[in-house]
């Protein structure tokens, strides 16, 4: 028998490793930690959540929380925000604001959440981001959102058709992403609070369930 | 691994030991930086999340200025609530047609719940025996798409307009305050399964909740 040579030339395989870390480096995003666990209920649709929407999350209880995807629309938003109820933010807080997730606090509280260490944030028991008649600030933080999401879309557009390229523009959507086991009054509420601002659609956001026949 | 590549094993000639001392390794050991690939392979793989959340899209009625009571044809309304505290104490009762309050002016008989549930044979088997002229139609029209008779768009444009035809199932989801939100995508998911496309979540009114919980203490 021929001795056979121990090494091995293993070039494809790093090169495939490589190449994995790669594409694993460059689709992986950073998850940052809810507020909340939510437990979604489960349906057959198969439809994707667009990226440019704004989500409120409504846990067991019936808080809701509120988030923006985009960053620069997030401190935009924080700032129409400030104004309408006169809280002043710095700067560094926008900016910390901006890399943030969801959250339920009313705006009293929201200086001091935002100024909070992350291990130290997610100990804090929100109360839920207030949406009563007298300080319906979720319905604000809505219309902000969406009044500046336009405004960046419009200003992307402009820059857009400068240069001579075309835009995609993306509608917003509203995306509700409620607990199974949560009433339904408080989803209702939500919805109430979205239809007067003449919001009629919305995305449920569900697991995937396979179909039984 | 990757070696310094002594070429003939050492020979004894002075000549040849001088040039491998002077000649340095084209070779370099790749065994850290392999481990290193593999190690952040492994992180990235079990870290990533790649399912985005699926979403269910939905419309809700637009308010009506006038708030004069809806004509529907051919409507069947599902009331949800909740019989217990207990994970499975869903409650679902149903009626077709029109509502008639105790009462009425129109001196109908009243309305009767029917109470079934989320199962296959409860609320699937319901949709599909009302529904039937609706899937029927719709599987023709698959049919002859997939005979290549009529166009991709020309089949999607028709399915629509049979799922919105005039005197299609129209079914109404009204919530009680006890329902919880799980029910309620339960409902439209298997509207969605039955291919019910005239839905609404609509509010309940006072009498069919009088009547619910009448039902309810029994």
């Amino acid at each position: 028998m021929p001795k056979s040579n121990p090494q091995l030339d293993m070039t494809p395989m790093v090169d495939l490793a490589f190449l994995l870390v790669t594409f694993f480096m460059l689709t992986a995003s950073v998850r940052v930690s809810e507020p909340v666990i939510v437990d979604t209920p489960s349906s057959t649709s198969e439809k994707l959540l667009p990226d440019n929407c704004i989500l409120i999350t409504v846990d067991k209880n019936g808080r809701a929380f509120y988030n923006i995807n985009n960053g620069e629309v997030r401190m935009k938003t924080l700032e129409q925000m400030g104004k309408q109820y006169k809280v002043e933010f710095t700067d560094k807080e926008k900016k910390r604001f901006a890399g943030m997730t969801s959250f339920g606090v009313p705006m009293a509280q929201l200086k001091q959440y935002i100024n909070m260490e992350d291990p130290e944030r997610l100990k804090v028991k929100s109360s839920g981001v207030p949406l009563d008649s007298l300080h319906n600030e979720l319905g604000d933080w809505i219309q902000f959102g969406r009044i500046e999401a336009a405004r960046q879309a419009k200003a992307q557009k402009d820059k857009a058709d400068k240069a001579g390229r075309t835009f995609k523009y993306e509608p917003m959507r509203f995306a509700i992403k409620a607990d199974g086991q949560a009433n339904y009054i408080a989803v209702k509420q939500i919805i109430k609070v979205f239809t007067d601002k003449d919001i009629y659609r919305f995305n449920l956001i569900t697991n995937l369930e396979q179909e039984q026949k | 691994m990757a070696e310094v590549n002594t070429g003939d094993g050492g020979g004894g000639h002075g000549k040849h030991d001088k040039k491998r001392a002077k000649k340095a390794s084209t070779r370099i050991d790749m065994t850290p930086m392999v481990d290193l690939a593999f190690l952040l392979l492994t992180f990235f793989v079990l870290t990533s999340t790649f399912n985005k959340a699926k979403t269910m899209e939905i419309n809700f009625p637009a308010k009506d200025k006038d708030n004069k009571p809806m004509k529907i044809n051919n409507a069947l309304t599902f009331l949800l609530t909740r019989e217990g505290t207990g994970e499975k104490e869903d409650g679902l009762y149903y009626y077709y047609g029109e509502f008639y309050a105790p009462k009425n002016k129109d001196g109908k008989p009243v309305t009767e719940f029917i109470k079934t549930d989320f199962s296959k044979d409860g609320l699937r088997k319901i949709l599909l025996d009302r529904n039937k002229p609706t899937i029927d139609a719709l599987n023709d029209l698959e049919e002859k798409y997939k005979k290549k008779e009529i166009a991709d768009t020309t089949y999607k444009r028709l399915a629509l307009k049979e799922k919105g035809a005039k005197d299609a199932l129209t079914v109404l989801i009204k919530a009680d305050d006890k329902a919880v939100y799980k029910n309620v995508i339960d409902m439209v998911d298997e509207l969605n399964i039955c291919n019910v496309g005239k839905y609404a979540i609509v509010d309940m009114g006072q009498a069919e909740l009088d009547i619910l919980n009448a039902i309810k203490k029994k």
